[in-house]
């Protein structure tokens, strides 16, 4: 049973259960009725677990630590306001086709959690299987991708080859034939989807709270208190707090907050950029991904075709990339997508992804005993946030890592155990 | 757009004319040298949100691997200088002071067979301080 019916019943739930009749019962009084989705209280001076970063992966794992294991004396900190990060950035594509097996193992766990995630959360999060497509568009990505179609089939998630005829019949707006890039086929998941970014940060923000979990946003952390090579507190904007467990969960601030920490991450902070066109009718109802052409493309719910290319090569902490990779995205992309060149793009936006040299995420206990830490999730990010959340509630409140985190400690650096996806795939996650 | 003024053909580089490197001034260390400071010299890095120091090559231009001076957090380049310099130079380090005032070098000058403005570093070259991001 979820921790969180007995835990809500002292602090009175802000936002009710929403339902149909919840609905009705709002609509008879005019909708005054709504409370807020989470409550943004005073931060206490201690808490037995501290999470950085309230985006998506920090806010699963209080979920997690909670629903999980019980532990709801949790407070997370925010610098600035809920899923403003990269949570609120990415290009909201779900999948799980990845080549090796520790990292198929937490992306479809992930998958799995979003399947079921509105009802867990009682929130909407517009989950949207819709079917995901790699385009093979080199010979050498044929390959590539058989092999992982292969694979995936070892793994136990369902992925298959399809060839260009298929291809035309599912996205009927791609060029087949283009000259420079012609389509050689796709590796195709029809589980993999997207799903409204923003309302998974809200979804577990608003399940967190009923715990009685606190958010604390506007929040920024400037350093962390150790002793003895135990974290003791961390000093804040809003004063000093005390934890037995710190969690930093911070994405392209990863390497900012270890070394408040005292150490080092094998991580580099680069801008990934994304844009959204004006709205149009509905056109295109898979996501399509292409990456020998830096590029990945889906149509939201509000018809605007979302696009996402490649990262900036130079460490960067902006928030803004450079004017060339949209050139160079959207270049390449009209020649496979050729209506795109008549769409007018509405915004432009980048974020800060932290990178491994492996292109793997670490969920790792750290040199500071106490400190664990979930970053370099990269370009990946938004569709692991369940199954990250899970493995780090996981890691933190046992201190070791479980079955799934097991793989992707800080260790794998030191003992040249790599889980290379840079291969698997490509540029774009 | 990034600009870097190449330190050997001294063209002011468009960022579409270079390829980023990864941060300078890492000391290597190979076969012999303990697990440590081999995984340190292969994966650790600074990647600090501020002053950062690191590598580019002018690939469509002279084709010579050069160092920059560059803060990720505003795009202000500092300045340039060769690649074979073993610490920033002086000048590049008065740029950083001038603009960062509460910036100090986190390498120790004394220890190193290559004192600040001397060694390979030709006479200082100052690009004009100024935010590169257009």
């Amino acid at each position: 049973m979820p921790a969180s019916t007995s835990a809500a019943a002292p602090s009175a739930r802000r936002s009710g259960r929403y339902s149909v009749f919840a609905i009705a019962r709002e609509a008879m009084r005019l909708h005054r009725g709504w409370g807020r989705a989470w409550a943004s209280p005073e931060p206490r001076s201690r808490y037995k677990v501290v999470v950085i970063g309230a985006g998506g992966h920090g806010l699963a794992t209080a979920f997690y630590l909670g629903r999980n294991f019980g532990i709801t004396d949790v407070a997370v900190l925010e610098k600035g306001w809920l899923g403003g990060g990269n949570t609120g950035r990415n290009t909201t594509i779900i999948r799980s086709n990845y080549l090796q097996d520790p990292s198929a193992a937490i992306y479809d766990k992930s998958l799995q959690l979003y399947e079921t995630l509105s009802q867990d959360l009682n929130f909407n999060v517009m989950f949207s299987p819709r079917g995901l497509i790699m385009l093979a568009q080199t010979e050498h990505e044929v390959r590539g991708y058989r092999r992982t179609a292969n694979a995936n089939h070892l793994q136990g998630v369902a992925t298959r080859w399809i060839d260009p005829a298929e291809i035309k019949r599912l996205v009927p707006i791609i060029n087949i034939d283009g000259p420079r890039y012609p389509v050689l086929g796709g590796l195709f998941q029809e589980r993999g989807g997207t799903a409204r970014h923003d309302a998974v940060a809200w979804g577990y923000a608003r399940a967190c709270s009923d715990m009685g979990m606190h958010i604390i946003e506007n929040c920024a952390v400037t350093g962390v208190d150790t002793a003895d090579g135990r974290v003791r507190a961390v000093d804040t904007s809003r004063g000093r707090i005390e934890c037995d467990k710190l969690a930093i969960v911070v994405a392209g601030h990863s390497s900012v907050l270890a070394g408040m920490a005292g150490f080092r991450l094998p991580i580099e902070s680069l801008t990934l950029q994304a844009l959204v066109s004006e709205p149009i009718k509905p056109c295109m109802d898979v996501v399509v991904m292409a990456n020998t052409v830096h590029g990945y493309l889906s149509q939201s719910d509000k018809g605007e075709m979302v696009i996402g290319g490649g990262t900036d090569g130079f460490n960067n902490y902006t928030q803004r990339g450079s004017w060339q990779h949209v050139e160079e995205t959207v270049r390449s992309l009209i020649e496979t997508f050729p209506m795109l060149s008549r769409l007018k793009m509405l915004r432009q936006w980048g974020g800060i992804v932290d990178m491994t040299g492996d292109r793997s995420p670490i969920l790792s206990t750290t040199p500071v005993e106490g400190v664990f830490v979930n970053c370099g999730w990269g370009t990946g990010g938004f569709k692991a946030i369940p199954g990250s959340g899970w493995a780090m509630a996981d890691l933190v409140a046992n201190g070791r890592p479980g079955p799934l985190a097991a793989a992707f400690g800080l260790n794998r650096f030191a003992e040249g155990r790599f889980i290379d996806e840079s291969v698997a795939a490509g540029v774009a996650h | 757009m990034l600009t870097l003024t190449c330190p050997y053909c001294h063209v002011a580089a468009e960022e579409t004319e270079l390829a980023p490197g990864g941060e300078a001034h890492l000391t290597r260390h190979g076969p012999g040298s303990t697990d440590e400071a081999f995984e340190a010299y292969l994966f650790g890095r600074r990647n600090p949100k501020g002053v950062h120091f690191e590598r580019w090559r002018h690939l469509y231009g002279c084709g010579r691997w050069f160092l920059a001076a560059r803060d990720t957090m505003t795009l202000q380049v500092f300045g340039t200088y060769p690649a074979q310099s073993k610490y920033p130079p002086r000048h590049i380090v008065d740029a950083i002071r001038a603009a960062r005032p509460g910036w100090a070098p986190d390498w120790d000058e004394t220890s190193g067979d290559s004192a600040p403005g001397v060694g390979n570093d030709p006479a200082p070259n100052p690009t004009p301080t100024r935010d590169s991001f257009v």
